[in-house]
């Protein structure tokens, strides 16, 4: 699935075609008016009906309703949270592209069906196989039963204190990490795999040793793709509502996220309060949707360049 | 592994070990919990647990508004992509952009909104209340936020596909005497059918697990508007992990099934392009 996601490896730009090729101007115009009125049906007058709900009391309003403690918990919790499970998933996704791509191994497909899963599962799903491992009545809280000793040591530790993974923040990360899990990977190994290895191989014939190799080729080479995937994977993070919802257990001013505080505050009735908190995140849409176009158009750039080169 | 295929580049065993030990505790693991689950029931419990009729009603309202949403979107997805890809406009770029909002947007934000936008006092609402439509808190809102989600899976699949068209075969076609609408239903539409259908599919997976735009917009009436997903989370609040984990097990099932065909059609697309 995530090729529809990401998307750098699209050219951009209609070329001139020749008039055989070229539809009737009515039917163009059609179709532009089609298009575009659907796309603003859909995506603009939602977009435009966050901030119009949000500032609808005024501009006062909407900044005394952003002035919330238990808001800016959120805030809080919800960046802890992409800055741990967007760093994870960088690394992991690093790794996997490099095996992937540089090298051949049985099950290497199986592989790459497997990382895909967390994208094919429902959010909510992704939640609740957490609270199964993790909650009270789940593995974990069955091992906190002081009547299964098993390293003794470290129960009695938990126990004192009363180290919780479901409904606090390890249970939110892990929910999180596990829904971008493929978001990086599936961005890099598509891009190193037609990148080659002829660059490394230069690199290591000429003495350096592997990280070297890594640091100073690969990476530089990767850079664009890395941060897209960073992009996308930490608009996910940050957004992420279904499988936090199942494992954060609500509870405001500790274990809300901003999406789940919009939530609270909208079936509290306090509209101006959600939609404020909801802007908050449409905008870093938006900052998300900007960054990525630039990256895109960065890369076709270089693509053209590249092109015109040889 | 690692001696049968020795490579000059090093790290082969660091990045495997890596990729699979944590594949294995952030996936794997977790997944393979709720089928461990599930196989403490007994067979009754977990037919009762799957089939009673408030859960088949909500297979139903999930699979007919994902269905109706997908299928919207295919026709409307291919409109926008033919027209970003064939049809310079001034803001066509900005346009482009605008279309992977869906997958930036939060769906708890894309939820209120399009609640606001849809409610009897809303924007929309307002104009088909008079008429004794009501969009939000029924199956068509169900299906409006399920457009919405899906919509970029059908547009970013068939725009590289669009992009690749070859032109002599719409020369060919208008020089053998074919009219331009004879051209686009034979000559181009079948080479797109690959793409299209893979974007529907994808479209159609993702609205059956959606949850955060529909929950708020659907009004939650059990046996009417009541989707699969909130009924997990139902059953979870009210302690029953069991009946939610079995539901849970179907999703998945359905989920693993969408994925196989997902990747069998991409299989077939890029066979279709490579001939």
């Amino acid at each position: 699935m995530a090729s529809a996601v990401s998307s750098l490896s699209r050219s951009a730009g209609p070329a001139a075609r020749p008039l055989a090729t070229r539809d009737a101007p009515w039917l163009r115009y059609l179709l532009t008016a089609v298009a575009l009125g659907f796309l603003a049906l859909f995506l603009v007058l939602p977009l435009v009906a966050v901030f119009a709900e949000a500032f609808r009391r005024g501009v006062g309003a909407y900044f005394a309703a952003l002035n919330d403690p238990d808001g800016l918990h959120a805030l809080k919790l919800t960046l802890l949270t992409a800055g741990l499970a967007v760093p994870a998933n960088l690394v992991f996704g690093v790794a996997a592209a490099w095996c992937i791509a540089k090298f051949t191994f049985p099950g290497k497909s199986l592989l790459i069906t497997l990382i895909d899963l967390p994208f094919a599962v429902s959010p909510v799903i992704s939640g609740l196989i957490y609270v199964l491992l993790f909650g009270a009545q789940g593995w974990y809280g069955h091992y906190l039963d002081a009547e299964h000793p098993w390293l003794p040591g470290l129960q009695a530790w938990l126990i004192e204190q009363d180290f919780k993974i479901i409904f606090a923040v390890p249970g939110i990360v892990l929910a999180t990490t596990f829904v971008t899990f493929p978001f990086i990977a599936r961005e890099l190994i598509p891009l190193m795999q037609t990148q080659g290895n002829d660059e490394e191989y230069a690199a290591i014939t000429l003495g350096a040793n592997g990280w070297q190799t890594f640091w100073k080729v690969t990476l530089p080479n990767i850079k664009w793709g890395l941060f897209y995937g960073v992009i996308l994977c930490n608009a996910r993070a940050m957004g992420e509502f279904g499988a936090v919802s199942v494992v954060s257990g609500h509870i405001r001013g500790e274990t809300n996220t901003l999406p789940l505080h919009v939530e609270i505050l909208y079936n509290e009735y306090q509209f101006v309060g959600a939609f404020a908190a909801a802007s908050i995140l449409a905008l870093l849409a938006l900052v998300t949707l900007v960054l990525k176009s630039l990256v895109e158009w960065a890369h076709a750039r270089r693509h053209a360049a590249s092109a015109a080169a040889n | 592994m690692s001696r049968s295929h020795r490579s000059v580049i090093p790290g082969f065993g660091l990045s495997l070990g890596l990729t699979l030990t944590y594949l294995s505790l952030i996936v794997l693991l977790p997944l393979s919990a709720a089928f461990i689950k599930t196989l403490g029931m007994s067979w009754d419990d977990f037919w009762t647990a799957v089939a009673s009729p408030r859960v088949v009603a909500s297979y139903r309202i999930s699979f007919l508004a994902s269905l109706a949403a997908a299928s919207v979107n295919c026709v409307f997805g291919l409109i926008v992509a033919w027209v970003l890809v064939r049809y310079p406009f001034p803001g066509r770029r900005i346009v482009d952009a605008l279309v992977g909002l869906p997958f930036a947007l939060p769906t708890a934000v894309a939820g209120i909104a399009l609640t606001a936008l849809y409610a009897p006092n809303g924007w929309i609402g307002a104009l088909a209340a008079p008429y004794g439509v009501k969009i939000a808190f029924t199956e068509i809102g169900i299906f409006i936020a399920l457009t919405f989600i899906g919509l970029p899976f059908v547009v970013r699949t068939l725009q590289p596909i669009i992009e690749e068209l070859e032109p002599e075969f719409e020369e060919a076609s208008a020089s053998l005497g074919a009219n331009r609408w004879q051209t686009l239903r034979r000559v181009i539409f079948p080479q797109l059918v690959p793409a299209l259908l893979t974007g529907f599919a994808m479209a159609f997976a993702r609205a059956l697990g959606e949850y955060g735009s529909v929950v708020f917009i659907s009004g939650n009436m059990p046996m009417r508007t009541e989707i699969t997903p909130l009924l997990i989370i139902t059953k979870l609040e009210q302690y029953d992990y069991a009946g939610a984990t079995a539901i849970a097990v179907v999703m998945l099932g359905a989920s693993f099934l969408m994925l196989l065909v997902i990747n069998l059609l991409q299989k077939w697309s890029r066979r279709h392009h490579t001939v």
